[in-house]
């Protein structure tokens, strides 16, 4: 039975019986509570904000934002553009096609995300560089004496930038895209296909704009992820809102100007996504169940099938083979293997215990405010569900500064209350230990976890919240039963994202980490700010490693899930 | 209930990590917040304890300590806070984190201008901001820093973001001085004589001067010896280029230097004090000097031959605390000139 229908804001009827009703109470104050934990930061940069600035602004608005908001604006519309491209692309055609290397292709799509942007930029940049392997060997064949005898489009450009963000982001959109793909009911594409529907025109009609939140989702998440980029921006000579933000603080000795810029900031990514919003307001598919009974992939046969494994092969190419490979190129050459830095055993061990606790804790939290929404649609709990998310908006850096103050006065609340207990204080627990850096991360990630969680609950059909709310489920029963199954490979996917965008953070670990602690990240970092990156490949090497895994292990168990020949939903 | 499993593991791996990290804090060992890489200043922590027993904890950052030490307050186990640029010395100042150091030990061994009046902050090693020229384009051997917006270099100058700290420092020394106004036509000159946007990093730009891209790149004194001593594979870069120290019309080399400042709630006052004046010791100076090349502020003490090699260091003599005071005028000037754009 097919019940495609336009769902708009479901009614606010009270579901549950009186006896019921603090089980979906309690869901919906996890929302509440993620919404606190998001804005404390966001509440002393406010605080900060209200700093005297003297003369700023107008230097500011005449000199800095102009230049700024062009350069950031045309950098976002190229980054969507790329990573919409690259990344539905890939995702629809691996969902939809059966060619050679496919299954390989499926787990090795999202690889890029498990290389630091920056180090992608600085490998580039190596490469294609004047002095670089391509560079020189054009010189060779044809005979130039240095680079001021040709043209060669500089990788330090704004195209340049596009391009590389693109690489590195796109695995955001096609993981987002691909798991609603999955879960896309194969019923509407048999009835397409028996009316006589080209693949072509299922997409169109059908298939993309059925996974559009999805894919809205996956796009914003790339595109906030370029905007919280210094290192990267700085380097390639992008002169980007966020580096201005860095500039105000560091060399005017503003940090009530630059917190008033990451307000601005934040003003606009949420005017962004208000439109975004706005756009397919009242356009929600849903979905009746997923029965086990999907769209066989059509099987390519002859130049198409080559197309499709070229299609698909060629972002793992750029963004992943080839900068891993010049890592190991480079791992191999310095010797890092037999000259190994014992303490890296240690440092991927912390790496790997703070991204597994973080993710977790986000995962729940985001899991359970989306349901919370869901089961009490309360506009409040609404208001607090797209909140929460907001610490992906600001950058890394910025956050970590906002969060020092909240995470102090509960240090703080905890010792005057110890030192009434036993007469005297603990000293910092939270600020002085690695709970800081879970907290930034779960806060940073928040909007990972609910982006997806939405993304996968708007497909599941209000009827069958009905049926077992008829059938007598309470709020934690249907959670359990019917949305955790339901919404799963989303989650998985966005499970993946936290926990290797855990493994690479670096602005917040920088600022927020207790004393001698040291994440891989930090570790490649050190190299690199003494100009020497390539130091640090193994390090890299070792966070694409343990990216890996999860990688292949969530791939694999959501089209096994999916696609019923393994774990029925 | 797997994942409740899972979640108590975890709760379980994360309390390990914050009991270890308390224990960290409450030893009396010196607790070290820095600016300069850890791995760099390792070697220098080691020495230390080798020749005091008393261990070193470090959190290394690239910005944003200050913010940290002051939210932290009085319990901040900050013991001393070390920088690599004067600006962070004086907002270090500024946002009152510090305390006087007081020491007639490092007041003899540290020059006046590499140290704060008050005595808030000293000057720990020196780097000094030069041009790598081309060896085979550029033949002369002096520089001034005016002489970059000369318009006969024109599209043979690289350089990376006029807001880069390093620049930035460079710039206020600028307007140190010759003021505002001619510092803002020197920048439109130089960005006249760009061969490219700005960016990149100083080995970038030495890496462009080397591939003929330009002639003239402008870095730190230590980057041109780290490539040329400790990196085989960008030798070449050093080979096909010479370290000129460029000068002020009316001064000498602009320097820039690292420091160090003792923290106001310092809960291991004495062994920082010990440490602070350790860094100041012939032996750390010397470690300084070989492995990091940076030019040491104590006199006396022999620079490493490849820094040597530049030629002698005549340095600007502008006290350091006016630069500092010109940092916001040079940014906002890079952004009207639009250098970065």
């Amino acid at each position: 039975m097919i019940n495609a229908k336009f769902a708009g804001w479901p009614s606010l009827e009270r579901w549950w019986p009186a006896g019921l009703r603090w089980q979906a109470a309690a869901i919906g104050a996890v929302a509440v509570a993620a919404a606190a934990l998001a804005v404390a930061p966001l509440a002393s940069l406010i605080v900060l904000a209200f700093g005297d600035t003297g003369d700023l602004w107008a230097h500011l608005a005449r000199y800095v934002i102009p230049p700024a908001l062009v350069q950031t604006a045309l950098l976002l519309a190229g980054v969507a553009a790329v990573t919409i491209i690259v990344g539905v692309g890939t995702a629809w055609t691996v969902t939809s096609f059966a060619f050679p290397g496919r299954d390989a292709l499926t787990w090795l799509l999202p690889l890029p995300l498990a290389i630091p942007t920056y180090i992608v930029a600085y490998v580039y940049v190596d490469i294609l560089d004047a002095l670089g392997p391509v560079q020189s060997l054009l010189r060779a064949i044809f005979g130039w004496r240095s680079a001021a005898d040709y043209r060669f489009p500089n990788v330090r450009s704004l195209g340049g930038a596009i391009l590389l963000f693109g690489l590195v982001l796109y695995p955001y959109v096609y993981l987002a895209a691909r798991a609603m793909f999955q879960t896309q009911a194969g019923l509407f594409t048999e009835a397409a296909r028996m009316l006589g529907a080209q693949p072509w025109q299922l997409a169109r009609r059908i298939t993309f704009p059925l996974a559009r939140p999805a894919i809205a989702v996956g796009t914003a998440l790339a595109l906030l992820e370029t905007l919280n980029d210094i290192g990267a921006s700085e380097y390639l000579g992008v002169q980007t809102l966020t580096l201005s933000i860095f500039a105000t603080w560091l060399n005017r000795g503003s940090l009530a100007g630059a917190a008033q810029m990451a307000c601005l900031l934040l003003v606009i990514v949420a005017a962004l996504i208000v439109l975004e919003r706005y756009g397919r307001r009242r356009r929600a598919f849903t979905a009746l169940g997923t029965d086990g009974r999907h769209a066989s992939r059509i099987t390519l046969a002859g130049r198409a099938r080559w197309v499709a494994t070229g299609v698909c092969v060629l972002p793992v190419l750029l963004g992943f083979l080839l900068p891993a490979g010049y890592l190991l190129h480079e791992v191999v050459g310095r010797g890092l293997l037999s000259g190994f830095d014992s303490n890296l055993v240690r440092y991927t061990l912390t790496t790997v215990t703070l991204a597994s606790a973080a993710t977790s804790i986000t995962l729940v939290i985001g899991f359970l405010a989306v349901a919370g929404l869901r089961y009490t649609k309360h506009p409040a709990i609404a208001g607090c569900v797209n909140t929460a998310g907001i610490g992906y908006a600001v950058p890394g850096t910025v956050l970590a500064l906002g969060l020092l103050s909240p995470l102090v006065l509960m240090d703080e609340a905890l010792n005057s209350s110890m030192r009434a207990l036993t007469g005297h204080g603990v000293g910092l627990v939270l600020t002085g230990s690695a709970a800081a850096l879970v907290v930034a991360y779960v806060i940073r990630f928040l909007a990972i976890a609910i982006g997806f969680a939405q993304a996968g609950f708007s497909r599941i059909a209000p009827e069958l919240d009905d049926v077992a709310r008829i059938l007598g489920a309470e709020p934690g029963r249907l959670a359990r039963t019917i949305h955790l199954p339901l919404a799963r490979p989303a989650i998985w996917g966005s499970a993946l994202l936290i926990f290797v965008d855990c493994l690479k953070e670096l602005p917040a670990t920088l600022l927020l980490r207790p004393l001698n602690l040291e994440t891989l990240s930090t570790y490649i970092y050190q190299f690199a700010t003494r100009g020497s990156f390539e130091q640090g490949s193994l390090a890299a090497l070792i966070i694409v490693a343990v990216g890996i895994l999860p990688v292949v292990l969530i791939t694999r168990y959501v089209d096994a899930a999916t696609w019923g020949d393994g774990v029925q939903p | 209930m797997k994942i409740v499993r899972a979640l108590a593991r975890t709760g379980v791996a994360v309390s390990a990590i914050i009991t270890g990290g308390a224990a960290v804090a409450q030893s009396g060992d010196v607790n070290v917040y820095t600016y300069r890489e850890s791995k760099l200043i390792q070697p220098l922590f080691d020495a230390f304890t080798k020749d005091t027993g008393i261990k070193v904890n470090v959190i290394s950052a690239s910005s944003g300590l200050e913010q940290r030490i002051k939210t932290e307050g009085a319990n901040s186990p900050a013991d001393v806070l070390l920088t690599v640029d004067i600006g962070r010395l004086e907002e270090a100042v500024r946002s009152g984190i510090t305390q006087p150091i007081k020491s007639d030990l490092l007041d003899k061994v540290v020059a006046p201008q590499y140290r704060d009046p008050e005595g808030h902050w000293y000057g720990v090693s020196m780097r000094a901001r030069v041009a790598y020229a081309s060896k085979d384009r550029v033949p002369q051997t002096t520089l001034t820093y005016e002489e970059l917006a000369d318009p006969k270099w024109k599209g043979k100058i690289c350089i990376r973001s006029g807001q880069h700290i390093y620049n930035n420092a460079l710039i206020a020394a600028y307007i140190a001085h010759h003021g505002g106004a001619k510092t803002e036509e020197w920048l439109k000159g130089v960005k006249a004589n760009l061969a490219q946007k700005p960016s990149g990093g100083d080995r970038e730009t030495a890496r462009d001067v080397a591939a003929g891209k330009c002639d003239i790149g402008i870095g730190n004194t230590y980057y041109w010896a780290l490539m040329n001593n400790n990196e085989p594979d960008k030798k070449a870069w050093a080979d096909a280029t010479k370290v000129i120290l460029p000068t002020f019309q009316d001064g000498g080399t602009h320097v820039n230097i690292s420091g160090v400042v003792l923290a106001k709630h310092a809960p291991n006052k004495a062994n920082a004090m010990k440490f602070i004046e350790w860094l100041a010791s012939e032996k750390a100076q010397h470690l300084h000097a070989d492995l990091n090349y940076e030019y040491p502020v104590r006199a006396g003490i022999e620079i490493n031959p490849t820094i040597a090699g530049y030629g002698k260091l005549n340095a600007d003599t502008i006290p350091i605390s006016r630069i500092a005071e010109n940092k916001k005028a040079a940014a906002n000037l890079v952004d009207k000139v639009g250098f970065d754009n």
